[in-house]
C-alpha cells in the first residue's frame, strides 16, 4: 500500500468534500480514498482504463466504454466528484446531468438522434438490428412530442425523466 | 480466457457453464423488477440501472475483495504497546530470523546430502528409491514450516495412497502446498514460476511427480487434462494435489473451481485450510510482493498458524455434470473452512471477462424493449 499519500489529511478530506458539494460524508470519502488506492495499483495519482476494466463486473457492462471516456486517468478529487451523482444526497437535477453527459459524448450540449441510438447500440449489443433501434426511437420521440431531428438539449432531458424519481443510489461501504 | 475458454459454447451450455452470477451480485445492483407497460421515451433514455451498476461497481466489486490483503490491526499504539513492540521486532529479526535461517540451512543440508545419494545410488531399485524420496521431502517441508513456526493443526484423517484419487484445496499462498506435504507427499501440479522456485520446481518436486502448466497457453488445458489422466491412473504414483480456484485468494473467499480435476472420473477428497492472521496474514498477494519477500515476512513473524481440515471424498452424483460436482465441493470446502464463495474466475486476475456476461445484459435489455413496444 505504502507511499507518502497513502494517508489522507483532514484538510484533504475537507478539500475533496468541497470540491464534491458535501454530497459524500467525511467517512465515505476515506473509504473512497481507500478503494481509489485499491484501484490504483502503482500509486500514480490517478487511475487508467486498464486499472478500471481489471473490475470485472465494471468490464462487463455495456455503457463501460463510454464511462471510461469520461474517467480515463481521473485523479481522486474527480472520482469522488463523478460518484457524487451516485450520492442519496445528490440532486434528480445532478443525476440528468450525469446521465446527459453519457449521450453527449461530443460534448455540443445537444443529443442528437444518432447519439442515441449510438447509446441503444452500447445497451441492446448484437441482439437489435439497427433498423428496430431506428424504429423503436423514432416512435418514442414522435410520441413524446419530438422528431427524428429535433436535438435534445438538458433541459429536454429534464422534461421527460424529471417526471418520475430516478432510482440512481450507491451506497459507500464505509467499515 | 476463462476456464471454458476453449470449449465452444452454445446457447444451452451457458446457462450450465456456471452459476448465475446475478444471484451472488449484491441486491441493490441487479435491475428490481422488469419494467411493465408501454414504452415511452423516459424508459427509453433513462440509464439510471445500467449506470448504477457501473457505479457500484466501481465503488466496491466482490472479486477484488478477494485479493484485498487486510492489514492486522495495529496494537503498538500506546506509550507502553510500542516499547514492547519494538522488543519483539528486535527478537523476531536479530534473534528468531537468524535461528530460523540456521535451521532452514540444516535441514537443507541433511536433505541434500541424502537426497542426492539416494536419487543417483538407488536407480535401479525405484520402490525403495521413491519411498526413500518420499520421506525426505515431507522431512524438508517440515522443516520448512518449522521454519516459520507453523502451528498446523490437521483434522480428520490422513490421506491414503490409493489410485483414483485426487485431493482439492482451497489456495491461498504456495505454502500451502508445503503444509500439506509435511504431512503426505503429494504430487502437484503447478504453474512454472520462474527463479529459484522454478529450479526446485524441476528439481526436487519431480522426484515426487509433478506436472507443470503455464497459464497463457491455451492449448496446454488439452494436455494438462491429458497428464492428470495419466497420473491418477498409475497406482505407483503419489495421491494428487490440485488446488483448482488457480490462483492465490485472500483466505476470505473462494472463487469457481476450474472443472479439471472433477472430470478425471475418480474420487476427490476436499481439504479445507484457514489461516489464522493473529500474528501473520499468510495470503501471498502475487501482485505486491515475490514469493522471496513473501516467505522472509513470514519467517520474520511469529507463527504461522492454520487448520487443515480433510473432508469426506466426494464422487460425481449421478447425472450431475463436473461443474456442479465443482461447485458442490466448493461449497464444502468453504463451508468448513468459514469462506465467502463468489462467482468469478480466478483467471480474471490476468484476462478480462468474456463478452458473454455483457451478452447476456444486452440480451435482457433487447428483448424487454421489443416487446414493452408492442403493449398498448
Amino acid at each position: 500500500m505504502g507511499t507518502a499519500s497513502s494517508m489522507l489529511t483532514q484538510y484533504d478530506i475537507e478539500e475533496v468534500q468541497e470540491h464534491c458539494n458535501n454530497l459524500f460524508s467525511q467517512q465515505e470519502i476515506v473509504s473512497l480514498y481507500q478503494r481509489f488506492c485499491q484501484l490504483d495499483r502503482n500509486a500514480k495519482g490517478f487511475i487508467s482504463s486498464d486499472e478500471f476494466l481489471s473490475v470485472p463486473e465494471f468490464a462487463m457492462n455495456p455503457l463501460s466504454q463510454r464511462l471510461l471516456k469520461m474517467v480515463d486517468g481521473i485523479n481522486f478529487k474527480d472520482f469522488v466528484a463523478f460518484l457524487s451523482a451516485f450520492s442519496a444526497k445528490a440532486t434528480s437535477y445532478h443525476k440528468i446531468e450525469l446521465i446527459f453527459k453519457v449521450y453527449d459524448s461530443d460534448r455540443n450540449g445537444k443529443v442528437s438522434f444518432k447519439d442515441i441510438l449510438e447509446v441503444l447500440k452500447d445497451l441492446s449489443g448484437p441482439f437489435m438490428s439497427d433498423e428496430q433501434r431506428e424504429q423503436v426511437l423514432s416512435q418514442v420521440l414522435k410520441e413524446a412530442g419530438y422528431s427524428k431531428e429535433s436535438s435534445l438539449t438538458l433541459d429536454d432531458f429534464i422534461k421527460v425523466l424529471g417526471q418520475s424519481e430516478l432510482k440512481m443510489d450507491v451506497e459507500i461501504p464505509v467499515d | 480466457m476463462t476456464s471454458a475458454g476453449t470449449l465452444k459454447t452454445s446457447r444451452s451450455e451457458l446457462d450450465l457453464d456456471r452459476p448465475n452470477i446475478e444471484d451472488y451480485l449484491p441486491t441493490g445492483s441487479s435491475i428490481q423488477q422488469e419494467p411493465r407497460g408501454k414504452l415511452r421515451l423516459h424508459d427509453l433514455l433513462d440509464l439510471s440501472p445500467t449506470l448504477s451498476e457501473a457505479a457500484g461497481a466501481i465503488v466496491d466489486d466482490s472479486f477484488t475483495r478477494c485479493f484485498k490483503s487486510n492489514p492486522p490491526e495495529p496494537w503498538n499504539w500506546n506509550v507502553y504497546l510500542f516499547p514492547l513492540w519494538c522488543c519483539g521486532v528486535v527478537f523476531r529479526y536479530l534473534i528468531l530470523f537468524p535461528a530460523r535461517v540456521l535451521v532452514l540451512t540444516i535441514g537443507w543440508i541433511i536433505f541434500l546430502s541424502s537426497f542426492i545419494p539416494v536419487h543417483f545410488l538407488l536407480k535401479g531399485q525405484d520402490k525403495l528409491r521413491r519411498n526413500l524420496e518420499r520421506s525426505l521431502v515431507e522431512m524438508m517441508c517440515s522443516f520448512f514450516v518449522a521454519s516459520w513456526t507453523g502451528v498446523v493443526k490437521y483434522h480428520g484423517p490422513r490421506p491414503s495412497r490409493r489410485p483414483k484419487q485426487v485431493f482439492v484445496a482451497n489456495h491461498t499462498s504456495m505454502i500451502d502446498f508445503i503444509i500439506l506435504e509435511q504431512m503426505t507427499a503429494f504430487a502437484v501440479i503447478m504453474q512454472k514460476h520462474p527463479g529459484w522456485v522454478g529450479l526446485l520446481q524441476s528439481t526436487i518436486l519431480e522426484s515426487v511427480g509433478c506436472i507443470w502448466f503455464n497459464r497463457s497457453e491455451a492449448k496446454d488445458r488439452e494436455i494438462v487434462t491429458r497428464k492428470l489422466r495419466e497420473h491418477v491412473q498409475g497406482a505407483d504414483n503419489n495421491p494428487l494435489l490440485i488446488f483448482p480456484e488457480g490462483t492465490c485468494v485472500n483466505n476470505h473467499y473462494t472463487v469457481m473451481f476450474k472443472k479439471g480435476a472433477f472430470e478425471l472420473g475418480c474420487t476427490v477428497c476436499p481439504v479445507a485450510i484457514k489461516y489464522n492472521k493473529i500474528f501473520v496474514d499468510a495470503f501471498w498477494n502475487s501482485r505486491k510482493q515475490s514469493f522471496t519477500k513473501h516467505l522472509l515476512q513470514l519467517m520474520t513473524s511469529w507463527a504461522v498458524v492454520c487448520d487443515v481440515w480433510y473432508l469426506e471424498p466426494q464422487n460425481l452424483k449421478p447425472g450431475e455434470t463436473p461443474i456442479e460436482f465443482a461447485e458442490r465441493v466448493r461449497d464444502i470446502i468453504s463451508h468448513r473452512a468459514g469462506l465467502k464463495k463468489v462467482p468469478w474466475d480466478g483467471y480474471l486476475k490476468y484476462s478480462r471477462p468474456s463478452p458473454k456476461h455483457r451478452e447476456r445484459k444486452q440480451q435482457n435489455f433487447a428483448e424487454s424493449m421489443l416487446r414493452r413496444l408492442e403493449e398498448k
